[in-house]
């Protein structure tokens, strides 16, 4: 290697390149993540859920479940009751 | 129909203010009135930048406490008709602006006849940037080439586009990326995020590009905003800005690497 393609080949050590690649992979985990994250209504809308539910059948408030699950361009809110035994 | 333009950029330091005043002086001086307020509460500078800080008497704050009536706070520029400046307040108190407040001296603006009211956010996405881009129809995202500032850029956009009263309300703030600090050669050498690869990355449409220049700084020596300077590439691009954002189709000027900037051994063997 020649001192000529020795300068060549510093000039071409790129950091914008770097510097892209990184931004572009943090920026898409930041966007998922805010994605992912429960609407704040969440804990109420449990609660009311409980409430009309313990109108009709008697259930613990851990029996109650609500989630809300994220799929590619639509969310799933999802609801589980355990009721209990009918003996 | 009046517009309310945020300038606004999470990232503090990467010229708000220059722009603020570039832009709102551009736009009066194209026959538009005006006002350019100063968000940034204790830390207020933008009358400086402007030249117009031996006036001030009253501020945002003082308005909104009902201290001063909006005509006695605002300052009228004496080099550009139709541009106006409301100064930030210097008090601590982080509370002192409350959105009952700003909306209503936004209101009176618009009822003053104000066609556009540009403001000028503090850095972060406290308070006080969270009150500068609440009530905007429109946002310039002001974005140096550099990871942390093409981050916060994203983070605010984000912000801009769930807390803004235009999101409550369903509707979207416009968005435009400006990019400031610009250095062709740098770019071209590879250390430096070129125009076209924040763009990429940010996914908003680009206003304009501001090239680093010495003559930014010696305008806000002499507390002219650097849109007056028609002699220098950062006021050229500025003007270019507002051109652009009034609608007509304007090309990106400075980009080009010069020359005499060249390194050594790049003139010698490139
Ligand atoms: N195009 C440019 N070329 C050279 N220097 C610039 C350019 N734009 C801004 N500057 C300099 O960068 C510094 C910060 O600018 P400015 O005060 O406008 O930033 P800001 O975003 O408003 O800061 P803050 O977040 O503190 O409010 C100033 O010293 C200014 O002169
Ligand atoms: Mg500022």
């Amino acid at each position: 290697m020649g001192l000529f393609s020795f300068f060549k080949q510093e000039k071409k050590k790129n950091t914008a390149n770097l510097a892209k690649e990184r931004l572009q992979i943090l920026i898409a985990h930041e966007h998922a993540d805010k994605s992912k994250q429960t609407p704040d209504y969440l804990p109420k809308l449990r609660d009311e859920i409980l409430t009309v539910i313990r109108k009709y059948v008697h259930v613990s408030e851990d029996d109650v479940n609500v989630k809300i699950e994220n799929a590619e361009d639509y969310d799933v809110l999802e609801l589980n009751i355990t009721l209990p035994e009918s003996k | 129909m009046s517009k309310v333009i945020v300038v606004t950029s999470g990232k503090g330091g990467v010229g708000k203010t220059t722009s603020s005043a570039a832009f709102a002086s551009g736009l009066a001086s194209q026959g538009h009135k005006t006002a350019v307020i100063d968000f940034d509460v204790g830390l207020r500078n933008l009358d400086l930048i402007m030249g117009v800080e031996r006036r001030v008497v009253y501020d945002f704050v003082n308005v909104i406490n009902g201290e001063a009536t909006l005509k006695q706070a605002l300052i009228k520029d004496k080099r550009v008709d139709n541009l106006y400046i409301l100064p930030a307040s210097q008090t601590r108190d982080k509370d002192a602006l409350t959105k009952e407040g700003v909306e209503s001296v936004i209101e009176e603006l618009k009822k003053e006849g104000f066609e556009y009211i540009v403001c000028d956010s503090p850095a972060g996405i406290e308070k006080g940037a969270f009150m500068a881009l609440y009530f905007a129809d429109e946002a310039i995202v002001v974005t140096n080439p550099e990871v942390s500032s093409v981050r916060d850029s994203d983070r605010i956009l984000g912000i801009l586009q769930s807390r803004s009263k235009a999101a409550e309300e369903g509707r979207t703030v416009k968005e435009h990326l400006l990019i400031t600090r610009y250095s062709p050669n740098r770019v071209e050498g590879g250390d430096m995020l070129s125009k076209d690869d924040i763009v990429e990355i940010l996914s908003v449409p680009l206003i304009g590009v501001i090239p680093e220049s010495e003559s930014v700084l010696q305008a806000s020596n002499s507390g002219n905003p650097v849109i007056l300077d028609d002699e220098s590439e950062a006021g050229k691009a500025y003007m270019d800005v507002v051109r652009r954002f009034l609608g007509e189709d304007v090309p990106l000027r400075f980009m080009q690497v010069t020359e005499e900037k060249k390194g050594f051994f790049s003139k010698l063997f490139g």
